[in-house]
Order: structure tokens, then C-alpha cells, then sequence
């Protein structure tokens, strides 16, 4: 009887596989799916097409995941996406800076939108979705005085970001980078490991000397710098910077961080999760648009699969605790 | 013995992934006994009683009722075969009257309108069955909680069980609730109910029981009548001898006061000085609402204070500062381990290592070596239970997680814990291990300040004894000279004074 206790039998482990990375197996089966579909979806340019896609979604996304873990919510990042966007031409293109600091100025408006939003809730004791919420209406209302309600052309290196390095996208690779500094930081720092303790038990967390407020409050600033970052690659491909631009993305960005398997109740999330939540919707969105769905049915289309894959979720943990 | 069993579990076996949790157990259930399941946390009680309740299906073995073999996939199932489970947390809506809850998803109805008189009629036939005297019309939520247990009791009942299963029932009663509890076990033994009860309290056993199981790793002990020994038992349970529930070893108090307190005011609390020097353990008993978690919380930095000063080793902290108390050697081990202390969703590894996460680490990164190596060391030291230190900290025991908050100061080395209600829901075995913790501490020149409601910890475990009623401390023992009631007399002091005062 011995041996049954160590051997654990053959196929548990692939069925583990599977319920653990439930959003992978569906994004394969998807791609699966379409590529029988339709000969146009497994070509070259479609999948850079793809990559271009999600690059915008998924960098917004990796910020979100570190508030999404310290049991947060940011509503906040496409309107921030926005400001920094026109922020960060605005300086070159009106205010007359020279062009190198327009990506530091990007970044600097969404950390610093960010540590409004994060003291907000820190230090004012506001739920994190209501000062959030706050911050969606006023970022995008400053957006819209800075540019008076009109585009405007965006400094060099924000365009930059946008054109293609040999035969790759730009956006795709700093999808990449991003994503790799957004696993590492969540997962070796201490301000990353800490997010996960804050967002699974933020009592045990304070008792334990974890600076909680501290910890909020830079967890906004990531998904800040992270939305600024998106905002100007939206920017960048456009070539101009637009008030209205990435409105209504934070939902996408929150679908994709829940998608990829973390709880909206904090302690739980992955980065690598995230990007194939962001892949999952993108493909779906591409697929249709392939298949001449209506944009229409779409959104009925993606709403559905949000449900599905967090009802998934939902089962696969409710077999996992015991 | 066998054939006339009501419910037969014959050598099940579960696992969950590598970890076989229940190897090859057999327990029988029979009309009108109490057989009753004892074990330490993690010996399997909660996995087995799930296997009856429908929750988990054996991996082998064979279950029986009335000598046919039957199979449980679900919760329906069990209690479509008569079997009610009554756990821990009740499964009663506050909001309802005790009539709905009881009728809950089998409403009488008469031309599809809930037919009130009838529901009526089977809670009141239910309540009659248990001897219990209660209103049908009154809302669950009013109700105490042992009243409520009862009415889950009765609901069972009213669904014709036949086996029921009481997972540790007394375990949040006063000793009269738990006398008025064991009548009401009484009058079902007298109707042919088989019960399943678990408890801590070894006391209870012979009280209540008719034969014990006792469960150790997984694996069936032995079953032996219920008036065996209680060192018997202990022995069984946890497989070798213990030689003392409470293996305090005092030490030679140091000279200069390692924790001083010096008039701290806020809240309830007024004025309260107190100072433990090195090696002491020093307890704080009282009567719930004293303040003894206040100060504790106080002392810890985990709530501000008007007014007062807290110093370790003559150093004075900032008041409402948890990093700071950590820094000056302070470790908290809180009331609540599931709300205060773990972050359950983490890891054993990441649970101990939080204290030390941020000092260890270089250029805000994690020292993850040097994490694992250290929280490793501390959990062997402590005999932390788990197949990996990698497995979340849901899984294991009370006992075993309530060590690993202990192991996250040991860690940490603190030299001035902090404990508030140390083995709560922590059985026989980790507890005296605990026990051997608290003794590491002193032995090493550290002191203990433990803050609990159970008098013979206070009196088994303490070198002093500072009673406090009413945010005061009432008064000073030596443990050697104190006794239950002298602390007692203590605790209610103030209590009569304004008692007094109030009618004059």
C-alpha cells in the first residue's frame, strides 16, 4: 500500500496541469480553434497584428495585477494612459522640452496620478475602487484641458514607441521588457512579495511589521508608471496623442488580470496569468474581426468569456481547498 | 459488534495529492452509543467526518450503513441516507425564524403558498424531540449560540438522521450550555441516534461517550471504552508519553527589566504599569473584557495609546509602530491566527518569513536563499507538521500554524513575546509543545507576556500572575501561591466594588 502513498497515479499530474493553468489550455484551444477556422489567423502579419493588440492591454494589465494582489482596484489607468500620453507631447510639442525627458514626463504623470489614488485610499481611508473611480473623472477631465478637447501630434520618442525596430513591433517588445520586470518585481522584491501579504491578510500583515499604507500606496504608483507606459505606446502607434484616448481600457485591464487567475480578493495573482488573460481577449477580438462578426456581438462574445473563465476559476478552487 | 453497527467505515483511505491523510482507518457508529473520534489536529478527524458528510469520497475502502455497502459522492446523499453533520460554523440563516431555518428547502406548501401552520408544526415536533422549550417564531440571530446549535440539532433531526456528527460542539459553550448540550445527547441515545463527537476536552470523554477512536497520522490507533484514563488517552493520541501538560521550567529572573510598561492609558485600559524581566513568563488572566488583548495589542504597536510609555530593555518605542516594536525584539502572537495572524493563501515558508523579509533583504530584494534557509531551520526546530514548507498554510492543523507564528518571531529573534490566547483550538500534543516554545524563549533570556483565559495554562505555565479587571491590574500573584480561585476573587474585584457602589 506503501508505494500508492508516494507514486501519486499517472495523469494526476496533467490534470493538475490543467486545472492550474485553466486561461492557458482555453487560449490554445482558442488559437486551436481558429486557426481551423480560418487560414488567415496562423499568418505573420496577423499574429504581429495580434502582438500590437495586446501589447496596450497587457502592459496596463501588469500594473493592475500588483493592485489587483494588495486586494485593490484601479479604475483609474486609461484615463491615466490619457494624461500621460498628451502629457508627455504636450511638454515637447507646445511647452518646447527637449524630446528626451517626454517618455520620463509620461511616466513621472502616471506615478505620480498613481500616489494620488494610492494615498487617497492609504492615508484617506477611501475603498480603493471609490478613489479610483474619483480619479478616472478627474485625469480625464485635466486631459481634456491641457489639449482643450483636441489632439495633438506626439514628441518623437513617444512616436517611437510605436514604430517597429528591424521587422519587430516596438510595442511588442516592450511588452516583453515589461512583463519581465513586472514578474520580477512581483516575485523577488520585497515591495512585491509584500503586496501579496497586504492583499491576502492585511491584519496578519500589519501585525507582522509590513508598512501597509506604504505598500498601497506604491502598488498605485506601479500600475501608474504602468498605464503611462501604455498610454504613450497607444500614443506612439496613433501618432498622436488623443483626449480620449484609452477610455474605458481599465475594464479590459482588469478582465485580463481576473482571466489570468487572480482573485479580486487579494493574495492571489500572476503576471505571466495576466498576459494570457490580455492574449485570451485579444485573440478573441482578432478571431471575430477575422470571421466578420459584428462588432456588435463582440462585446456579447467577450462579456461571455469573462463569465466563463472566472466561473472556471471559481470551480477549480472550490476542488483545490479542502 | 461489527454486524450490528449503523454506519461502518471499513479501512477507507484518502489522499490528497502524495499526502495519504487517511491511511486504511475502520470506525464504527452504533445505535444509541456516542463513539467518539479523538486525535491531534491533522490526525484526520476533519477528513474522515467529511467522508460521512458527503465532501470527500474514499480512494479505497468501503463504507456501510446497515451492513450494505453505500457510496456518499455528495452532501445530498449523505443526508438523503439519514446522516447529518453538525459543524463548527452552523449553517443557519440569522434573519430566519427558527420554524423557516428548520423547514429551510422543504417548505410545507399548500396550493404553492407557504403553509405557515405546518412548518410550524414540524419545528415544534423537532424542538419537542430535544426536550428543548423555544419559541418557533423567534429569529435564529437572537438567539445564543449554543440555543442555535440545538436548533441545528433539531433540524437534523427533523430530516429522520440517523447519524449525527458533532464536530467539536462545545468547544465555544459554557459548562452549562455543554451540561444542557449532553442531556440533549442523553434523550438521543435513548432514541437509537448514533453519534460521532469530537472534542478537545478530554474530560468530556468519559462524560458523554460510550467508546473512543483514537487517530494519529492518519491511522486508526486503537478504539477503547471511554472511562480509560485521560493519560491513557493523551498517550494513545499522541504516541508516547507526556510526561507534563505544563513542562514549565522556571529560570532565575535577570536583573533589569527586559519589558516595562509604565502607566499606559487608552481606551479601557487606565494606568497600567507592569515589568517582566528575563527568563519570566508573566500571565494575564481576567474575565473576558478585562483588557488583557487591548494591552496586548497596546504593547505590540498593533493600536495607538494616549498616554503612558512602553520600553524594551530601556529603550522606549513609539506607540502604534509595529516595525518598531519588531525592530526592538517584540514578537505578537495574536487572539485570532486565521484573521490576526496568517496570511492563509501563502506559503509555510513566506507566513514565517515576513518579519524578517524586509531587514534581510539587499536593494529591496528578497534574500531568497537565505529566507528559505532560515524559515526551513524554523520549522524543523519547531516540528511544523506539512509535507513541504511550500504547501499553503491553509492545509495544516491549528496546532501546527499557530507554531508557524511562533517560528515567524523565533525567526525574527524576538526576546519579548507576546502571546494572546497561545492554544486556542491547539490540541494536547502541540500544545505542550508550544509549552517547550515558551521555555526556549525564557531558557535563552527572553520573557513571555501571555495574555489567557485558561486557568490552568495561566497557573501551569507562568512564573507571576497579573489579574486585571475592568482595563485595571487588580492584583499581583506568585503562580506558586495562586490558585484558581484566588485569581478569580481577583478578577471580579472591581467587578463588586462598582457593584456596590451602583446600589448604595
Amino acid at each position: 500500500m506503501s508505494s500508492t502513498t508516494t507514486a501519486p497515479k499517472k495523469g494526476f499530474d496533467f490534470k493538475a496541469f490543467l486545472a492550474n493553468n485553466g486561461a492557458l489550455v482555453g487560449l490554445v484551444i482558442l488559437c486551436l480553434a481558429l486557426f481551423i477556422a480560418t487560414p488567415r489567423f496562423l499568418t505573420g502579419p496577423n499574429l504581429l497584428n495580434i502582438g500590437i493588440q495586446v501589447s496596450t492591454i497587457a502592459v496596463m494589465a501588469f500594473g493592475m495585477t500588483f493592485v489587483i494582489v494588495a486586494a485593490g482596484i484601479d479604475l483609474s489607468v486609461g484615463s491615466v494612459a490619457a494624461l500621460s500620453a498628451m502629457g508627455s507631447s504636450y511638454a515637447v510639442t507646445t511647452a518646447g522640452l527637449p524630446d528626451g525627458l517626454s517618455i520620463p514626463i509620461g511616466l513621472a504623470v502616471g506615478a505620480l496620478c498613481g500616489w494620488v489614488t494610492g494615498a487617497m485610499s492609504a492615508y484617506g481611508k477611501l475603498p480603493t475602487f471609490i478613489a479610483s473611480l474619483a480619479m478616472l473623472t478627474v485625469v480625464r477631465g485635466l486631459t481634456l484641458v491641457i489639449s482643450d478637447g483636441r489632439p495633438i501630434s506626439t514628441s518623437a520618442s513617444v512616436s517611437w514607441l510605436g514604430d517597429d525596430l528591424g521587422p519587430i513591433p516596438m510595442p511588442i517588445i516592450i511588452l516583453v521588457l515589461s512583463g519581465l520586470v513586472a514578474a520580477f518585481v512581483l516575485n523577488r522584491t520585497v515591495t512585491g512579495k509584500n503586496a501579496f501579504a497586504v492583499g491576502g491578510n492585511t491584519e496578519a500583515a500589519r501585525l507582522s511589521g509590513i508598512p501597509v499604507k506604504r505598500v498601497l500606496v506604491t502598488v498605485f504608483v506601479i500600475s501608474g508608471v504602468f498605464a503611462a507606459l501604455s498610454g504613450m505606446i497607444l500614443a506612439g502607434r496613433l501618432d498622436s496623442a488623443q483626449p480620449t484616448l484609452a477610455s474605458g481600457y481599465e475594464l479590459d485591464a482588469i478582465a485580463a488580470v481576473v482571466i489570468g487567475g487572480a482573485s479580486l480578493s487579494g493574495g492571489v495573482g500572476r503576471i505571466s496569468g495576466t498576459l494570457i488573460g490580455a492574449l485570451v481577449l485579444a485573440v478573441i477580438r482578432n478571431g471575430l474581426n477575422l470571421l466578420s462578426v459584428s462588432a456588435f456581438w463582440q462585446q456579447v462574445v467577450i462579456g461571455a468569456v469573462i463569465a466563463i473563465a472566472v466561473g472556471f476559476d471559481v470551480l477549480r478552487r472550490k476542488n483545490v481547498k479542502h | 459488534m461489527s454486524n450490528e453497527a449503523l454506519l461502518v467505515l471499513d479501512r477507507v483511505c484518502k489522499s490528497f495529492g502524495p499526502v495519504r491523510v487517511i491511511d486504511e482507518v475502520t470506525v464504527q457508529v452504533h445505535a444509541g452509543k456516542v463513539s467518539v473520534l479523538l486525535g491531534e489536529n491533522g490526525a484526520g478527524k476533519s477528513t474522515l467526518i467529511k467522508m460521512i458528510a458527503g465532501v470527500h469520497e474514499p480512494d479505497a475502502g468501503r463504507i456501510l450503513l446497515d451492513g450494505a455497502e453505500v457510496r456518499i459522492p455528495d452532501t445530498k446523499a449523505s443526508e438523503a441516507l439519514g446522516i447529518a453533520t453538525i459543524h463548527q460554523e452552523l449553517n443557519l440563516v440569522p434573519s430566519m425564524t427558527i420554524a423557516e431555518n428548520i423547514t429551510l428547502g422543504r417548505v410545507p406548501r399548500r396550493f404553492g403558498i407557504i403553509n405557515r401552520r405546518a412548518m410550524r408544526r414540524i419545528a415544534r415536533d423537532a424542538l419537542d424531540q430535544l426536550g428543548l422549550n423555544l419559541d418557533v417564531d423567534t429569529e435564529v440571530g437572537e438567539l445564543g449560540l449554543a440555543q442555535q446549535q440545538l436548533v441545528e440539532i433539531a433540524k437534523a433531526l427533523s430530516l429522520d438522521a440517523r447519524v449525527l456528527i458533532l464536530d467539536e460542539p462545545t468547544a465555544a459553550l459554557t459548562t452549562s450550555e455543554i451540561a444542557h448540550l449532553f442531556s440533549v445527547v442523553n434523550r438521543l441515545k435513548a432514541q437509537g441516534v448514533g453519534m460521532v463527537f469530537i472534542s478537545h476536552h478530554l474530560d468530556e470523554i468519559a462524560e458523554i461517550g460510550d467508546y473512543v477512536n483514537v487517530l494519529r497520522d492518519g491511522k486508526f490507533i486503537a478504539t477503547v471504552p471511554a472511562d480509560t484514563d485521560e493519560n491513557e488517552l493523551v498517550r494513545l493520541m499522541v504516541g508516547r508519553d507526556i510526561e507534563a501538560q505544563f513542562p514549565r521550567v522556571a529560570q532565575q529572573p535577570g536583573e533589569h527589566e527586559l519589558l516595562s510598561v509604565q502607566n499606559l492609558s487608552v481606551g479601557m485600559l487606565q494606568d497600567v504599569s507592569l515589568a517582566v524581566r528575563p527568563g519570566e513568563v508573566v500571565a494575564l488572566a481576567g474575565l473576558m473584557g478585562a483588557g488583557r488583548t487591548e494591552l496586548i495589542r497596546a504593547i505590540a504597536g498593533a493600536d495607538k495609546y494616549s498616554s503612558g510609555s512602553v520600553s524594551v530593555a530601556g529603550k522606549k518605542l513609539p506607540s502604534f509602530d509595529v516595525a518598531a516594536a519588531t525592530r526592538a525584539g517584540i514578537g505578537h502572537v495574536p487572539e485570532d491566527r486565521k484573521t490576526q495572524g496568517l496570511v492563509l493563501d501563502a506559503s509555510v515558508a513566506e507566513n514565517i518569513g515576513y518579519a524578517t523579509m524586509a531587514a534581510t533583504s539587499r536593494g529591496g530584494l528578497v534574500d531568497r536563499k537565505g529566507q528559505r534557509a532560515r524559515t526551513q531551520e524554523v520549522a524543523a526546530r519547531l516540528r511544523i507538521r506539512m509535507g513541504s514548507i511550500d504547501q499553503p498554510i491553509r492545509s495544516l492543523s491549528g496546532g501546527n500554524q499557530q507554531k508557524a507564528v511562533f517560528g515567524r518571531w523565533f525567526t525574527a529573534g524576538a526576546k519579548v513575546l507576546l502571546l494572546d490566547e497561545p492554544t486556542r483550538g491547539v490540541d494536547v500534543g502541540a500544545k505542550v509543545e508550544i509549552y517547550e516554545l515558551i521555555n526556549e524563549i525564557t531558557a535563552a533570556g527572553g520573557c513571555v507576556l501571555m495574555a489567557s483565559s485558561e486557568l490552568p495554562e495561566v497557573l501551569g505555565m507562568s512564573d507571576r500572575v497579573l489579574v486585571m479587571s475592568q482595563g485595571r491590574i487588580a492584583g499581583e500573584l506568585v503562580t506558586a501561591d495562586a490558585t484558581q480561585d484566588s485569581i478569580m476573587a481577583l478578577a471580579v474585584s472591581n467587578v463588586h466594588r462598582e457593584e456596590e457602589m451602583g446600589t448604595k
